[in-house]
């Protein structure tokens, strides 16, 4: 451990800001117990992929330069989301390479961005977690943690760690979910078609819990096991390795004590 | 303006200058007078000769290629009469007019009767020597010539390969390079019409993805690899 | 063939109702996958030959000009002709002349995307001359005169009990209660139909995966061998190729013929790879009389120096197409033109206009699998990004989602206004969305939930939240 404590700059996300804040308070718990010091500017939003891959370049530059500015400063920025830390990470450089008066700030905040698991696996050297979940999980790749990032082995294993857990490959999980943003309400009838066939997968492994690490595609996937009816409980990875699936009920699942 | 000039003109335009000048273009003349090799797999450049040959048999077979090994040329006649026989095919050959098979005693077995010359639609069985043989992945290279029509590569059912081991390279590189110095030593920088990298026989998976022998060329390619390549060939011939 | 990309989503679905399609995509797509994987896997140096193969189509379109002279000089050295076209027409005309020397009635033809580019089929029909498509799956697509729906397996969104059908209707020499079941019949019935007219034919056509500068040289691969049936027989052998087909040497096409098979079908090399030099020399007893090249530009010329440039790399492997879950969804002939998948989303633009065809590079989740497979390192997400801005920049993507955007915008730039607005809007969804935990319909997000339901927010933002729990900290 460093003499000066780790000081990590939490990017939210907005969905997880929006739709499950709970997934937050998880991260900040993991990022302390390994010592991290946490802070959220409150200066920041979304990233700006909506904006990025529609084709709007002026605004996505304009919500870049909020987050750059809020997060300058820290250590790291740690982000429970393989796509929003991709995004800062690969694109927000690539957004400003006709700026070469931004190089250097957008250069040190790419190079110090990671997404959560990645971070505490890579860079604390986290090896497991003191978590307890009884159920079989399934786990998806979310495609920018994966394929940007390279995030694959990491979350399984601080998920080996989870007493009372096991882990039931799902295939193709390498696969996208359907998500993608605006893609899954612009097209929604191939979208309904990948994250049918997700489903499918995800049913057939018989795990009855499902695992990643993007509430995006979450949401994309248990809003498709919902309509069909399963039980299979959606959960963002953070929430199971820090503990706190008391804290929450699973995504899109039924608050059976409201009636 | 011309088509030739306009896409030249507009590439020039799009690469922001004009023409190359001398200087740039004699710096890309003299790599393509001498071609560097790219990054080649060591699988079969990491082995020796007969490690080579190994490999070429196993990565031939792999791909339905039959391969039957003898010690000399003159075990070839017996071992395509065999051949043609297990397989139930007539002993009526075209093979090509190329002298290394002059050296083969065909007469020790007058059932075989070889036509020498290009194949004809109707052929149903081909013989032909190759020019050479890449271990790395079990492929043939044929090269053509007033001694060797292509068509009997392609239109006989049946392909008969008589192959020495001591033609087996490691790499398609060392196979250029045999060529290349097959033009040097002919005097001149004739390239053949056609060379043939032939990897196993003719096959289709268009229908359903499913592998099919045979879709327009042959359905079988038989290999008579002769000896075993240890010692025929001198240190000084090998390609490098 | 006219494009009908302006018509995607129709497109699409039409195919994901039609279950036969469905049946063949599924059956298809299976394999693709998991070949690749096996052959990478077998050869270590894959991820280092892709930077190799990246390496060398850059420093070729660096110098194309020189490159293609050398290559014409080279041709000509051996007796063959280059044809320069500018544009399809130009390459139809040229194709046409050649077979007019020679009073061609039918014209065998090798698998040539290029073909399918300048529409050549249709054009040699309207002028009187047959055009023989060989490639099995070419063969059957042509009986049924529809369009290829994939780069290297044309026919792959077909059953066999389809090829039977058109096979029994086309071969009517035949007798029609032949058996028709099994592939293997039906490869050797195609087989034996055809064999007369690769004799017959007066003109060979093929594509070409790679044109060497050092020789003058052009380069198929085939599994089957109908290529070199076709550009062996005839009188003339002509080549139809797009002008970034063009490698240096010998060597460099070896490299990418190294990463061809592999991504395309997983195989460590195709049967057949087939290198041509010209026409047939003094002495040879077979081999065409005639060499022709047609060297076609139809806009590639004009993507160097842009954000385009990387597509120039492209050698037609369909690897991003055999990886894309969107292609596995809806088939080739959703994307409306002669390009499918990711390489078409790309590409397609380019050649029938973003107007015509703005849908195809929208129509990406941006999963990055297509990229993580090329072999030559396309970055083919990026570049769809690209057209999503020029389509932003001219306005044409559709109203209300502009609005939205911007609203968005407007919206995720003011922290504070951003927070009160969302925060209220989550409470109140998470009011009525409480007891179900997630809506079956909401209003506004019709995209969304007409196939999936909306999982209802917790309640409180994370910012809320986390500015309580700073306060308290303070205050303890
Ligand atoms: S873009 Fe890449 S993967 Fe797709 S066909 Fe071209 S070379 Fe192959």
């Amino acid at each position: 451990m460093p003499e000066q404590p780790i000081r990590v700059g939490l990017f939210v996300t907005c969905l997880v800001d929006l739709f499950r804040p709970t997934v937050g308070f998880a991260a900040v718990k993991l990022l302390e117990d390994c010592g991290c010091i946490v802070e959220v500017p409150r200066a920041q939003t979304c990233c700006g992929q909506p904006s990025y891959n529609s084709g709007d370049r002026a605004d996505t530059k304009a919500i870049a330069r909020q987050v750059i500015a809020a997060f300058a400063g820290f250590d790291y920025v740690v982000a429970p989301s393989g796509s929003c830390a991709g995004m800062i990470r690969s694109h927000y450089p690539e957004l400003f390479a006709d700026e070469p008066e931004m190089a250097t700030q957008v250069q040190h905040l790419a190079q110090r961005t990671y997404e959560l698991v990645s971070f505490l696996t890579d860079v604390m050297g986290v090896t497991g977690v003191a978590a307890r979940y009884d159920g079989i999980a399934t786990y998806h790749d979310a495609c920018s943690g994966l394929r940007e990032l390279g995030v694959k082995d990491q979350p399984r294993r601080l998920l080996r760690s989870v007493a009372g857990l096991k882990i039931a490959e799902l295939p193709g999980a390498e696969i996208c979910c359907g998500f993608g943003g605006t893609f899954c309400i612009k097209y929604p009838a191939i979208s309904d078609r990948m994250v049918g066939d997700k489903a499918t997968e995800i049913v057939a492994t018989g795990a009855d819990t499902l695992l990643a690490g993007d509430l995006g595609c979450l949401l994309n996937m248990a809003g498709k096991l919902t309509r069909r009816g399963t039980a299979v409980r959606v959960r963002h990875v953070a929430e199971v390795l820090a503990g706190m699936t008391d804290e929450v009920l699973p995504i899109g699942a039924p608050d059976e004590a409201v009636s | 303006m011309s088509g030739r000039e306009d896409i030249l003109g507009g590439i020039r335009k799009a690469l922001k200058r004009g023409p190359l000048d001398a200087a740039a273009a004699a710096v890309l003349d003299a790599r393509l007078a001498a071609p560097a090799r790219n990054l080649i797999p060591a699988r079969a450049t990491s082995l020796d000769h007969p490690g080579q040959v190994e490999l070429f048999v196993a990565m031939a077979e792999e791909v339905q290629t039959t391969v039957d090994r003898v010690a000399a040329l003159a075990d070839v006649p017996q071992a395509v009469a065999a051949y043609l026989a297990s397989e139930n095919l007539p002993a009526d050959l075209v093979a090509s007019p190329d002298p290394v098979l002059d050296d083969i005693p065909w007469a020790e077995r007058p059932m075989l009767r070889l036509r020498r010359g290009k194949a004809e639609g109707g052929d149903k069985v081909g013989l032909t020597p190759a020019f050479a043989a890449v271990a790395e992945t079990g492929t043939l290279m044929l090269i053509s010539g007033p001694q060797n029509p292509t068509t009997i590569n392609f239109l006989p059912d049946t392909h008969i390969v008589v192959l020495r081991a001591d033609q087996i390279v490691a790499s398609y590189e060392d196979g250029w390079t045999l060529l290349r110095q097959r033009q040097a030593a002919a005097g001149d920088a004739a390239l053949p019409r056609t060379v043939n990298f032939i990897t196993g026989p003719s096959r289709t998976g268009d229908i359903e993805q499913r592998m099919q022998l045979g879709a327009h060329g042959p359905r079988r390619l038989h290999i008579v690899l002769v000896g075993d390549g240890a010692a025929e060939r001198p240190a000084g011939e090998r390609p490098g | 063939m006219q494009p009908t990309s302006h018509a995607f989503k129709a497109n699409v679905d039409k195919a994901l109702g039609d279950a036969t399609l469905q049946t063949a995509l599924g059956l298809a797509m299976l394999g693709f996958g998991p070949k690749r994987r096996s052959a990478v896997e077998r050869l270590p140096e894959f991820e280092a030959l892709r930077e190799e193969g990246r390496r060398i189509k850059n420093q070729t379109l660096e110098h194309l000009d020189y490159y293609l002279e050398t290559f014409e000089r080279n041709v000509t050295r051996w007796g063959g002709k280059v044809h320069w076209c500018r544009t399809p027409g130009e390459a139809r005309e040229a194709v046409l002349a050649i077979c007019r020397s020679v009073d061609a009635k039918t014209v065998t033809k090798g698998k040539s995307m290029i073909a399918e580019e300048i529409a050549l089929n249709d054009f040699l029909e309207e002028n009187k001359i047959t055009p023989v498509e060989t490639d099995l799956g070419e063969y059957i697509i042509q009986l049924r005169h529809e369009p290829p729906s994939h780069l290297i397996a044309p026919a792959f969104h077909l059953l066999k009990e389809q090829v039977a059908d058109v096979f029994r209707s086309s071969h009517t020499e035949l007798d029609p209660a032949r058996s028709l079941v099994e592939p293997r019949v039906l490869c050797d019935e195609a087989r034996e139909i055809l064999r007369p007219k690769f004799l017959a034919a007066d003109v060979g056509i093929t594509g070409a995966n790679c044109l060497v500068a050092e020789t003058g040289s052009s380069i198929i691969v085939t599994n089957e061998g109908n290529g070199d049936l076709t550009q062996t027989l005839p009188k003339i052998h002509i080549v139809l190729a797009s002008l970034e087909k063009i490698v240096p040497t010998l060597e460099d096409a070896t490299t990418i013929l190294r990463l061809l098979a592999r991504s395309a079908t997983g195989q460590e090399f195709s049967t057949y790879t087939t290198m041509s030099t010209g026409p047939r020399r003094d002495g040879d007893l077979d081999g065409p009389e005639q060499y022709h090249v047609i060297l076609l530009d139809n806009g590639r010329s004009a993507m160097l120096g842009t954000e385009f440039q990387d597509m120039l790399r492209c050698i037609r492997c369909a690897a991003c197409i055999n990886h894309c879950p969107v292609f596995s969804a809806v088939g080739g002939h959703a994307y409306g033109w002669v390009y499918p998948g990711p390489m078409g989303s790309v590409l397609t633009p380019k050649l029938v206009g973003v107007a015509e065809a703005g849908h195809l590079p929208n129509a990406s989740t941006f999963c990055g699998r297509c990229e993580s497979v090329c072999p030559v390192k396309i970055p083919l997400p990026k570049m769809m990004r690209h057209w999503r801005e020029r389509e932003f920049e001219q306005k044409l993507s559709p109203a209300p989602y502009r609005f939205g955007l911007s609203a968005w915008a407007f919206l995720a730039t003011r922290p504070a206004l951003y927070q009160a607005l969302t925060g209220v809007a989550m409470r109140v969804l998470a009011a009525f969305g409480k007891r179900r935990g997630h809506f079956r319909s909401l209003p506004l997000a019709g995209g969304w939930t007409s196939v999936r339901d909306m999982p209802a927010p917790q309640g409180r933002s994370f910012q809320s939240l986390w500015a309580e729990r700073q306060k308290a900290k303070a205050g303890r």
